[in-house]
């Protein structure tokens, strides 16, 4: 077991491309750590270079103190679960767990005693003769995890491991994944595009956007507080939505009317035209149904509900609007971005499921405005998050035994939490 | 797939498969029954000999053409086998490092072995010859084994690589990664996974050098080197008016045997080998 450091960590191609630019990112010991982006952000290049299967163009990798820019894979002693599993299909399920062993010269009965308990706390026993041509997909999945966990790496390395398998089975693998690794308690970099998988599995989330490190933070962190549009945008489903806002006397003129900031949102718009306005689905509710007390937090408007899609617990309304020009090619370039295609510009909107209001008519919606993020249009930094909030230490000091390591995680995250006085409000939010 | 086949379908598949057969096998069965006819029955127009006889196998066994024949079929052995082996070792790497390194050159050097593969043999022949003569390679092993090698080669090299590629890349990363050295992933993991194709190629070429004749008659005079097709043109009757078709038909029955028999025994092996890419790993 041991941390992983990355300094100044630059990937440059052939042709000058750098894949990877400038990462630095602590992984503390035992730590669970995600690196999420879309298709193409370096994330899985990222990766390979921890296990040196990808050459470091400059910066410091050190895996538990010690520099290994030019150490071979074979001398890192980490382990790796492929996206592909890259399961040896000549061998039986037996050899292929067993394999790091043969290698490494262990005795026969140590080998057998190692496989056994790696199989057993995978529910491999019974299929420990037959070949990985003969399993399916979970199951070659938790062989590629028995060949990971047989010896005792310094870290486990994820490539995107449950993207092969159908959804059901994913969600499974997820919760397994999770346990083993708290029960392991060795320090683990996973890879995925698949942000549920990002929240629900990390310690802390590293986000990547064209081999440029966004933010690093706790799931909760990167929710309610993202740095910027590109962040905002990607975390989240469906995403948050970006409404663009005239600055004017001191206020917003939103499509949906104007919009008065409260006092734990506000931010300084002095010198600046326009604005985009983030706010996630669920900061919206049909104001039918909105209680009185809360009522006044938000600010309420007419809209023309064109479709509505009833979930059972939940339902989405799309709403259609106008903006400008300009406004609108920014966002489609996020889009593009963010590996999706927008086709106009719309509010997505969560509303409680026993709300009543129908397709295709005007309905009065009211958003809460204590939740809402301002961004600046151009740079897409987050106004309302302060720069330095952007990266979040290590969860815990390396050395710290795993065993109280969920309480250490959330009171560290409490912690960081009141740093700036708007974060507390939004939370208070949250669960209120 | 469509497991219920009409029997219309089935019958026009017997039907197609059945002419197939007939087609590629009537020249063989032909040539079987020649080398059971008596010199008086060659030329009698029927398909069946009329008597069956063993005299054109005592012939080129033990008889008056067993000197020429014996000797032929154990050069034909021989360097076939030498130049498979070589061909098989060389391509092996030689696929592998076409397959996973990147390195300059890479296409000029398969562009080479496919134009070296198209390029007629004939026109070659001459010059070999010459050349062989001077520095004392003709009729000997190793000037057939080399001509041969620029046939198999090629080949050889073509389908390794393509075989190679097949073979995931992460299998080499996850060894590496496992803490295998490179040549402790190319041993323990690739090659076990390249057998196949390793034995289909070999057995590819095999056959080219086992079929050659325009090398085996220039490259050669004596029975010192000279292989089996070429062999059979020196042939000669009984007689000087009897004709040697039934000796040669015997002895190409026999050297028909082990390549029979290969392919039977490698059968599923060279199966496998080609459609190794279906299976991931």
């Amino acid at each position: 077991m041991a941390a992983i450091t990355m300094k100044n960590i630059v990937k440059q191609y052939g042709d000058g491309f750098p894949a990877v630019n400038d990462v630095s990112l602590d992984i503390a010991d035992g730590e669970f750590m995600i690196l999420v982006g879309p298709s193409g952000c370096g994330k899985s290049t990222l990766l390979r270079m921890i296990v040196g299967l990808e050459d470091i163009t400059s910066g410091d990798m050190l895996i538990g103190d010690e520099r290994v820019n030019e150490k071979a894979p074979r001398d890192r002693n980490l382990s790796m679960v492929f996206q592909n599993y890259a399961l040896y299909p000549h061998l039986t399920v037996f050899e292929n767990i067993a394999f790091p062993l043969r290698l490494h010269k262990v005795s026969d009965t140590q080998v057998k005693e190692r496989v056994q308990k790696a199989a057993a706390l995978l529910e491999l026993t019974e299929h420990l003769d037959r070949k990985p041509a003969n399993l399916s997909g979970g199951q070659r999945q938790r062989v590629a995890m028995g060949r990971a966990i047989v010896r005792e790496a310094q870290a486990f390395l994820f490539d995107e491991p449950l993207s092969n398998l159908d959804a059901k089975l994913r969600g499974q693998m997820r919760t397994e994944i999770s346990r083993l690794q708290k029960r392991l308690g060795i320090t683990t970099v996973y890879v995925t595009h698949d942000q549920v998988e990002a929240m629900t599995l990390g310690d802390r989330v590293a986000v990547l956007r064209k081999g440029v490190l966004q933010q690093v933070a706790s799931p909760r962190t990167l929710y309610e507080e993202p740095v910027n549009l590109f962040v905002a945008g990607f975390i989240g489903s469906p995403p948050m939505n970006f409404i663009p806002a005239a600055v004017a006397d001191g206020e917003l003129r939103t499509p949906f009317g104007p919009m008065r900031l409260p006092q734990t949102r506000s931010v300084d718009l002095s010198g600046r035209e326009m604005v985009l306005v983030g706010a996630r689905p669920e900061a919206f509710e049909d104001a039918a149904v909105v209680s009185d007390t809360v009522r006044d937090h938000g600010m309420t408007f007419d809209a023309n509900v064109d479709v509505i899609e009833w979930l059972g617990n939940e339902q989405y309304a799309y709403v259609p609007y106008e903006a400008p020009d300009d406004i609108r090619k920014r966002l489609a370039e996020l889009e593009r971005e963010l590996d999706s295609e927008a086709m106009r510009t719309q509010l997505v909107v969560s509303l409680d499921a026993t709300s009543r209001l129908a397709e295709g008519s005007a309905a009065p919606l009211w958003l809460d405005l204590r939740t809402v993020h301002i961004f600046d249009p151009a740079s897409g930094d987050n106004l309302t998050v302060s720069p330095t909030r952007g990266v979040e230490a290590p969860a815990r000091q390396s050395g710290q035994s795993t065993a109280d390591r969920g309480s250490e995680a959330g009171a560290s995250d409490e912690d960081s939490r009141p740093q700036t006085p708007q974060a507390g409000a939004g939370e208070g939010t949250a669960s209120g | 797939m469509n497991d219920q086949k009409t029997g219309r379908q089935v019958a026009l598949w017997w039907i197609v498969g059945a002419a197939v057969v007939v087609y590629a096998l009537f020249p063989v069965a032909w040539i079987v029954s020649l080398s059971f006819k008596s010199a008086a029955d060659l030329s009698n127009q029927q398909f069946l000999p009329t008597t069956f006889v063993w005299s054109n196998y005592e012939d080129i066994l033990v008889g008056d053409a067993q000197d020429l024949f014996l000797s032929a079929l154990r050069n034909s052995i021989g360097i076939c086998l030498i130049a498979t082996f070589i061909a098989v070792l060389l391509s092996t790497f030689c696929a592998y490092a076409i397959a996973r390194l990147d390195f300059p050159g890479k296409r000029v050097i398969l562009t080479t072995a496919l134009a070296v593969a198209i390029f007629p043999v004939i026109s070659i022949v001459t010059p070999l010859f010459n050349l062989w003569r001077n520095i004392g390679l003709y009729d000997t092993w190793p000037g057939v084994i080399i001509p041969y090698l620029s046939l198999t080669l090629p080949i050889s090299i073509w389908t390794l690589s393509a075989f190679f590629r097949q073979i995931p890349w992460e299998l080499e990363q996850a060894a590496q990664v496992d803490g295998a050295t490179t040549w402790q992933a190319f041993r323990r993991v690739i090659v076990p996974l390249a057998t196949p194709g390793v034995f289909t190629t070999a057995i590819i070429s095999f056959f080219i050098a086992w079929n050659d004749f325009v090398y085996g008659i220039s490259l050669t005079s004596t029975e010192a080197a000279r292989p089996v097709p070429a062999a059979l043109a020196f042939f000669t009757g009984a007689s000087q008016f009897e004709q040697p078709a039934g000796g040669i038909a015997a002895a190409a029955v026999i050297v028909t045997i082990p390549v029979v028999i290969l392919v039977l025994l490698f059968q599923r092996r060279i199966v496998s080998g080609l459609t190794q890419g279906a299976v991931k790993g």
